[in-house]
């Protein structure tokens, strides 16, 4: 007779939440390499720092506390035109060059920027707000991974193309968001060059300084006058490199709203068009996910760069079994992020960009809680100073809600639940946008499925927010056109002949 | 004896069907004596046409590549066999050239994907993929020029990679597009996958332009008709892909998986691989 088993005794006491956060405080642990930031700046047109003929300067601030830290010029119509007329003198010299020696000046910037990488970082994080871990580990050494590849590229661009040989489009006109600056020139610039085009190139009105400072690596390199000209300013800017006569193709990085205005501006114009625009990703979870790894990447993917990722994880469906375990992983998960000093190397959420875009924020948020959905936030102090915004989750969320439909581009998770895979591609692709989508489980053959159903242009599976130059990264839908990256972007940067 | 004269009629989801408008235009032969009355199609035709593809294109994209090679195929035998009605209406170099343009693009069915999709070797422990997928339903406007050629040749790039299409045919020459619709009929071609209006551009083309479910636009158009479609084509970021006037539309130019690279999205796919 088998003995009978007494039960496992029961602790009497519950384990108890390792929350430090609460009992004591972290030292600052502020990143002090200096950033070297001038007082002004000029506009880099024709291999030559210049001050701009609209006379027109503007602050830019640091998002981390509000202070001015540079004075920036403002391109207008004149200015535009000199960088083109540089980058077109430019052109026929170094689309002749041989893609061999085209290549060298592109690995050149590819070491210059990891030599200085530091130094990048941390102005990238003061004139952006982002934590400087990520702009040291991420933004960084991917910006040199991009040029180090497509160096690479330039003299093998007849294996690109079976049976076709690629020539460049002529003078591109680039313009890039404020989210990851120096990383989204990188993306633009690296292709457009190795592929044999000169460039003209906008930065953000709020970023430009990593720019403005990228200018004196690319002299550093001795790249050819006029190959590379950085034009910063306002949308006034953006619009006069749009509507450029000398455009044979314009790249564009920014909103939906924005991009279509461009579509619209090009109508008939024969230039060529490459659009990377919005998101309302969904990061979908199964009942079978490893769920600890999951939340790691749901937080990852909504939370990285203070969610100002238009291929951020925004709208986490999780399947209904398990919605309550994951839900009550992510509360205590985010309890212990930190919000706050973006230099400081332990901060995992850095500030927000702006003042307009934290405000965009606050706007949705109220939205979300007005239309019934339930806001959660962690306690954290907040810096006093600055533009900050805690992480957030809202739950019964539906689909209607504006939080589950705009993208919010902050630190805001929407929760929906599904019951059958095919509720979940439904819902995940119930939207007009079309950029990316998460997929956590552990079957095989359901991450195919739902990788094939899924109407994004990336799709992570069990993992996200991964980047990789030889990766082609684009939207579907009203998230855009072109792909960039890998094979794909090249591709958009050439005429075939 | 006197002939059964053919009432010409549109291919759309299927079926043959009048335009929903009740309207029609005449044909007239050379001499200006009275040949048919063609369907003079309306903005609703265009929009039932849209869900008709709609209702087809999806079964069409999950068929194996090698089912759309051999469907594709089929087409070209089923205007083999009745080339000689083809030729009374357009040159039989036309035909030839349709025929074989067509049976170029079905050896690229089962083919393309290894020449535009990749494995791309990243710097972490992924494994990273890129496929190709069909936009859905594209939206095609002819020229009025080599009514059959140029119809073709801008119907198989987008639908050998499994979109749908809807397409305008020339005004000025449509009966090939009506013979067309007739021999696709019989090709094992699922309704809905080649939708075929006749009817007037200039009508039709801000709908061309505007509507949402038709995700990518290609053909000819003047410059102004560029920007029309260009602008309308903003409102849903939709996918064009205009050619001049002059195409030469006999070019081997044509011949390649890169007009089947315009039609298709590239998807990326990230995976983890264990340690």
């Amino acid at each position: 007779m088998p003995a009978k088993k007494s039960p496992a005794p029961k602790s009497r006491t519950k384990v108890r939440e390792l929350l430090f956060g609460d009992l004591w405080e972290y030292d600052p642990a502020p990143e002090s390499a200096p950033a070297h930031i001038d007082a002004r700046y000029g506009l880099f047109i024709g291999g030559k720092s210049v001050a701009p003929k609209s006379k027109n300067y503007f602050d830019s601030i640091s998002p981390r506390d509000g202070k001015k830290l540079s004075e920036i010029p403002f391109a207008g119509k004149a200015d535009v035109d000199a960088a083109f007329a540089a980058a077109k003198k430019a052109f026929p010299a170094w689309s002749k060059l041989p893609g061999k020696e085209r290549g060298k000046y592109l690995f050149r910037i590819a070491r210059l920027l990891q030599d200085r990488s530091r130094e990048f970082a941390v102005a990238e994080t003061l004139d952006g707000g982002k934590p400087i871990k990520e702009s040291r580990d991420f933004d960084l050494p991917m910006a040199a991974a991009h040029f180090f590849y497509h160096a690479g590229w330039a003299d093998k661009l007849a294996f690109v193309a079976p049976g076709r040989t690629l020539e460049p489009l002529g003078v591109v006109g680039q313009i890039i968001p404020w989210n990851f600056p120096l990383l989204m020139m990188a993306w633009k610039i690296a292709p457009a060059l190795a592929t044999g085009n000169t460039v003209v190139i906008k930065p953000a009105e709020t970023t430009s300084i990593t720019a403005l400072k990228f200018a004196s690596i690319l002299q550093d390199a001795g790249l050819p006058p006029g190959v590379v000209n950085i034009v910063t300013g306002a949308g006034e800017t953006g619009a006069a490199i749009v509507n450029h006569p000398g455009a044979a193709k314009i790249a564009f990085t920014g909103s939906t709203e924005v991009g279509k205005i461009i579509q619209r501006a090009l109508a008939g114009s024969g230039k060529r068009l490459a659009l990377e625009l919005g998101g309302k990703a969904a990061n979908i979870v199964f009942e079978d996910a490893p769920i600890d790894q999951a939340v790691e990447g749901i937080i990852n993917g909504i939370f990285f760069n203070q969610g100002h990722v238009c291929c951020a994880g925004s709208r986490l469906l999780v399947q209904e079994s398990v919605a309550d375990a994951v839900i009550a992983r992510l509360k205590r998960r985010m309890q212990v992020l930190r919000t706050g000093d973006p230099l400081d190397k332990n901060t995992d959420i850095g500030a927000i960009n702006s003042a307009e875009q934290l405000a965009k924020i606050r706007e949705l948020v109220a939205s979300g809680v007005e239309e019934g959905a339930e806001l959660h936030q962690p306690a954290c102090k907040l810096p006093k100073t600055g533009f900050y915004f805690p992480p957030s989750l809202f739950t019964k969320v539906t689909q209607s809600h504006r939080v589950a439909r705009e993208e919010i581009f902050g630190p805001v998770l929407s929760i929906l639940t599904f019951r059958t895979p095919e509720e979940a591609v439904e819902k995940a692709n119930n939207t007009p946008y079309g950029l990316s989508a998460g997929v956590w489980t552990d079957k095989g053959s359901l991450i195919l499925k739902m990788a094939s159903e899924l109407k994004a242009g990336v799709v992570w599976a069990n993992t996200y927010n991964k980047f990789d130059p030889s990766s082609p990264f684009g939207g579907y839908k009203q998230s855009g056109f072109g792909r960039e990256g890998g094979k794909h972007g090249l591709l958009d940067y050439a005429r075939l002949a | 004896m006197i002939p059964i004269t053919k009432t010409p009629k549109c291919y759309v989801g299927g079926s043959f069907i009048r335009s929903e408008s009740g309207r029609v235009y005449e044909m007239r032969g050379s001499s200006g004596e009275f040949l048919a009355n063609i369907p003079l199609c309306s903005r609703k035709d265009l929009r039932n046409a849209v869900e008709a593809a709609a209702k087809g294109g999806a079964g069409w994209a999950k068929r194996t590549p090698y089912n759309r090679a051999q469907i594709l195929y089929r087409i070209a035998e089923m205007i083999e066999s009745r080339a000689a009605e083809m030729s009374a209406w357009v040159p039989g170099k036309e035909v030839r050239a349709t025929i074989d343009r067509i049976v170029h693009f079905a050896g690229w069915a089962d083919k393309y994907e290894q020449v535009l999709g990749s494995v791309n070797p990243v710097a972490s422990p992924h494994f990273n993929f890129t496929v190709t997928e069909p936009m859905g339903i594209v939206g095609i406007l002819a020229p009025e020029d080599n009514p059959l050629l140029a119809l073709m040749t801008l119907i198989l790039p987008a639908i050998t990679s499994g979109n749908s299409v809807v397409a305008l045919a020339s005004k000025n020459a449509p009966y090939p597009a009506i013979l067309l619709g007739e021999m696709l009929a019989v090709s094992d071609l699922p309704g809905g996958v080649i939708n075929l209006l006749t009817g007037d551009r200039a009508e039709i083309l801000p709908t061309f332009a505007t509507h949402e479910h038709i995700r990518a636009l290609a053909g000819i158009a003047t410059r102004e008709e560029a920007v029309a479609l260009q602008q309308g084509a903003s409102e849903s970021v939709k996918r064009v892909k205009l050619l001049a006037p002059d195409t030469d539309w006999y070019s081997a130019r044509f011949e390649s998986p890169y007009g089947i690279r315009d039609f298709v999205e590239a998807k990326t796919v990230w995976h983890p691989v264990g340690s």
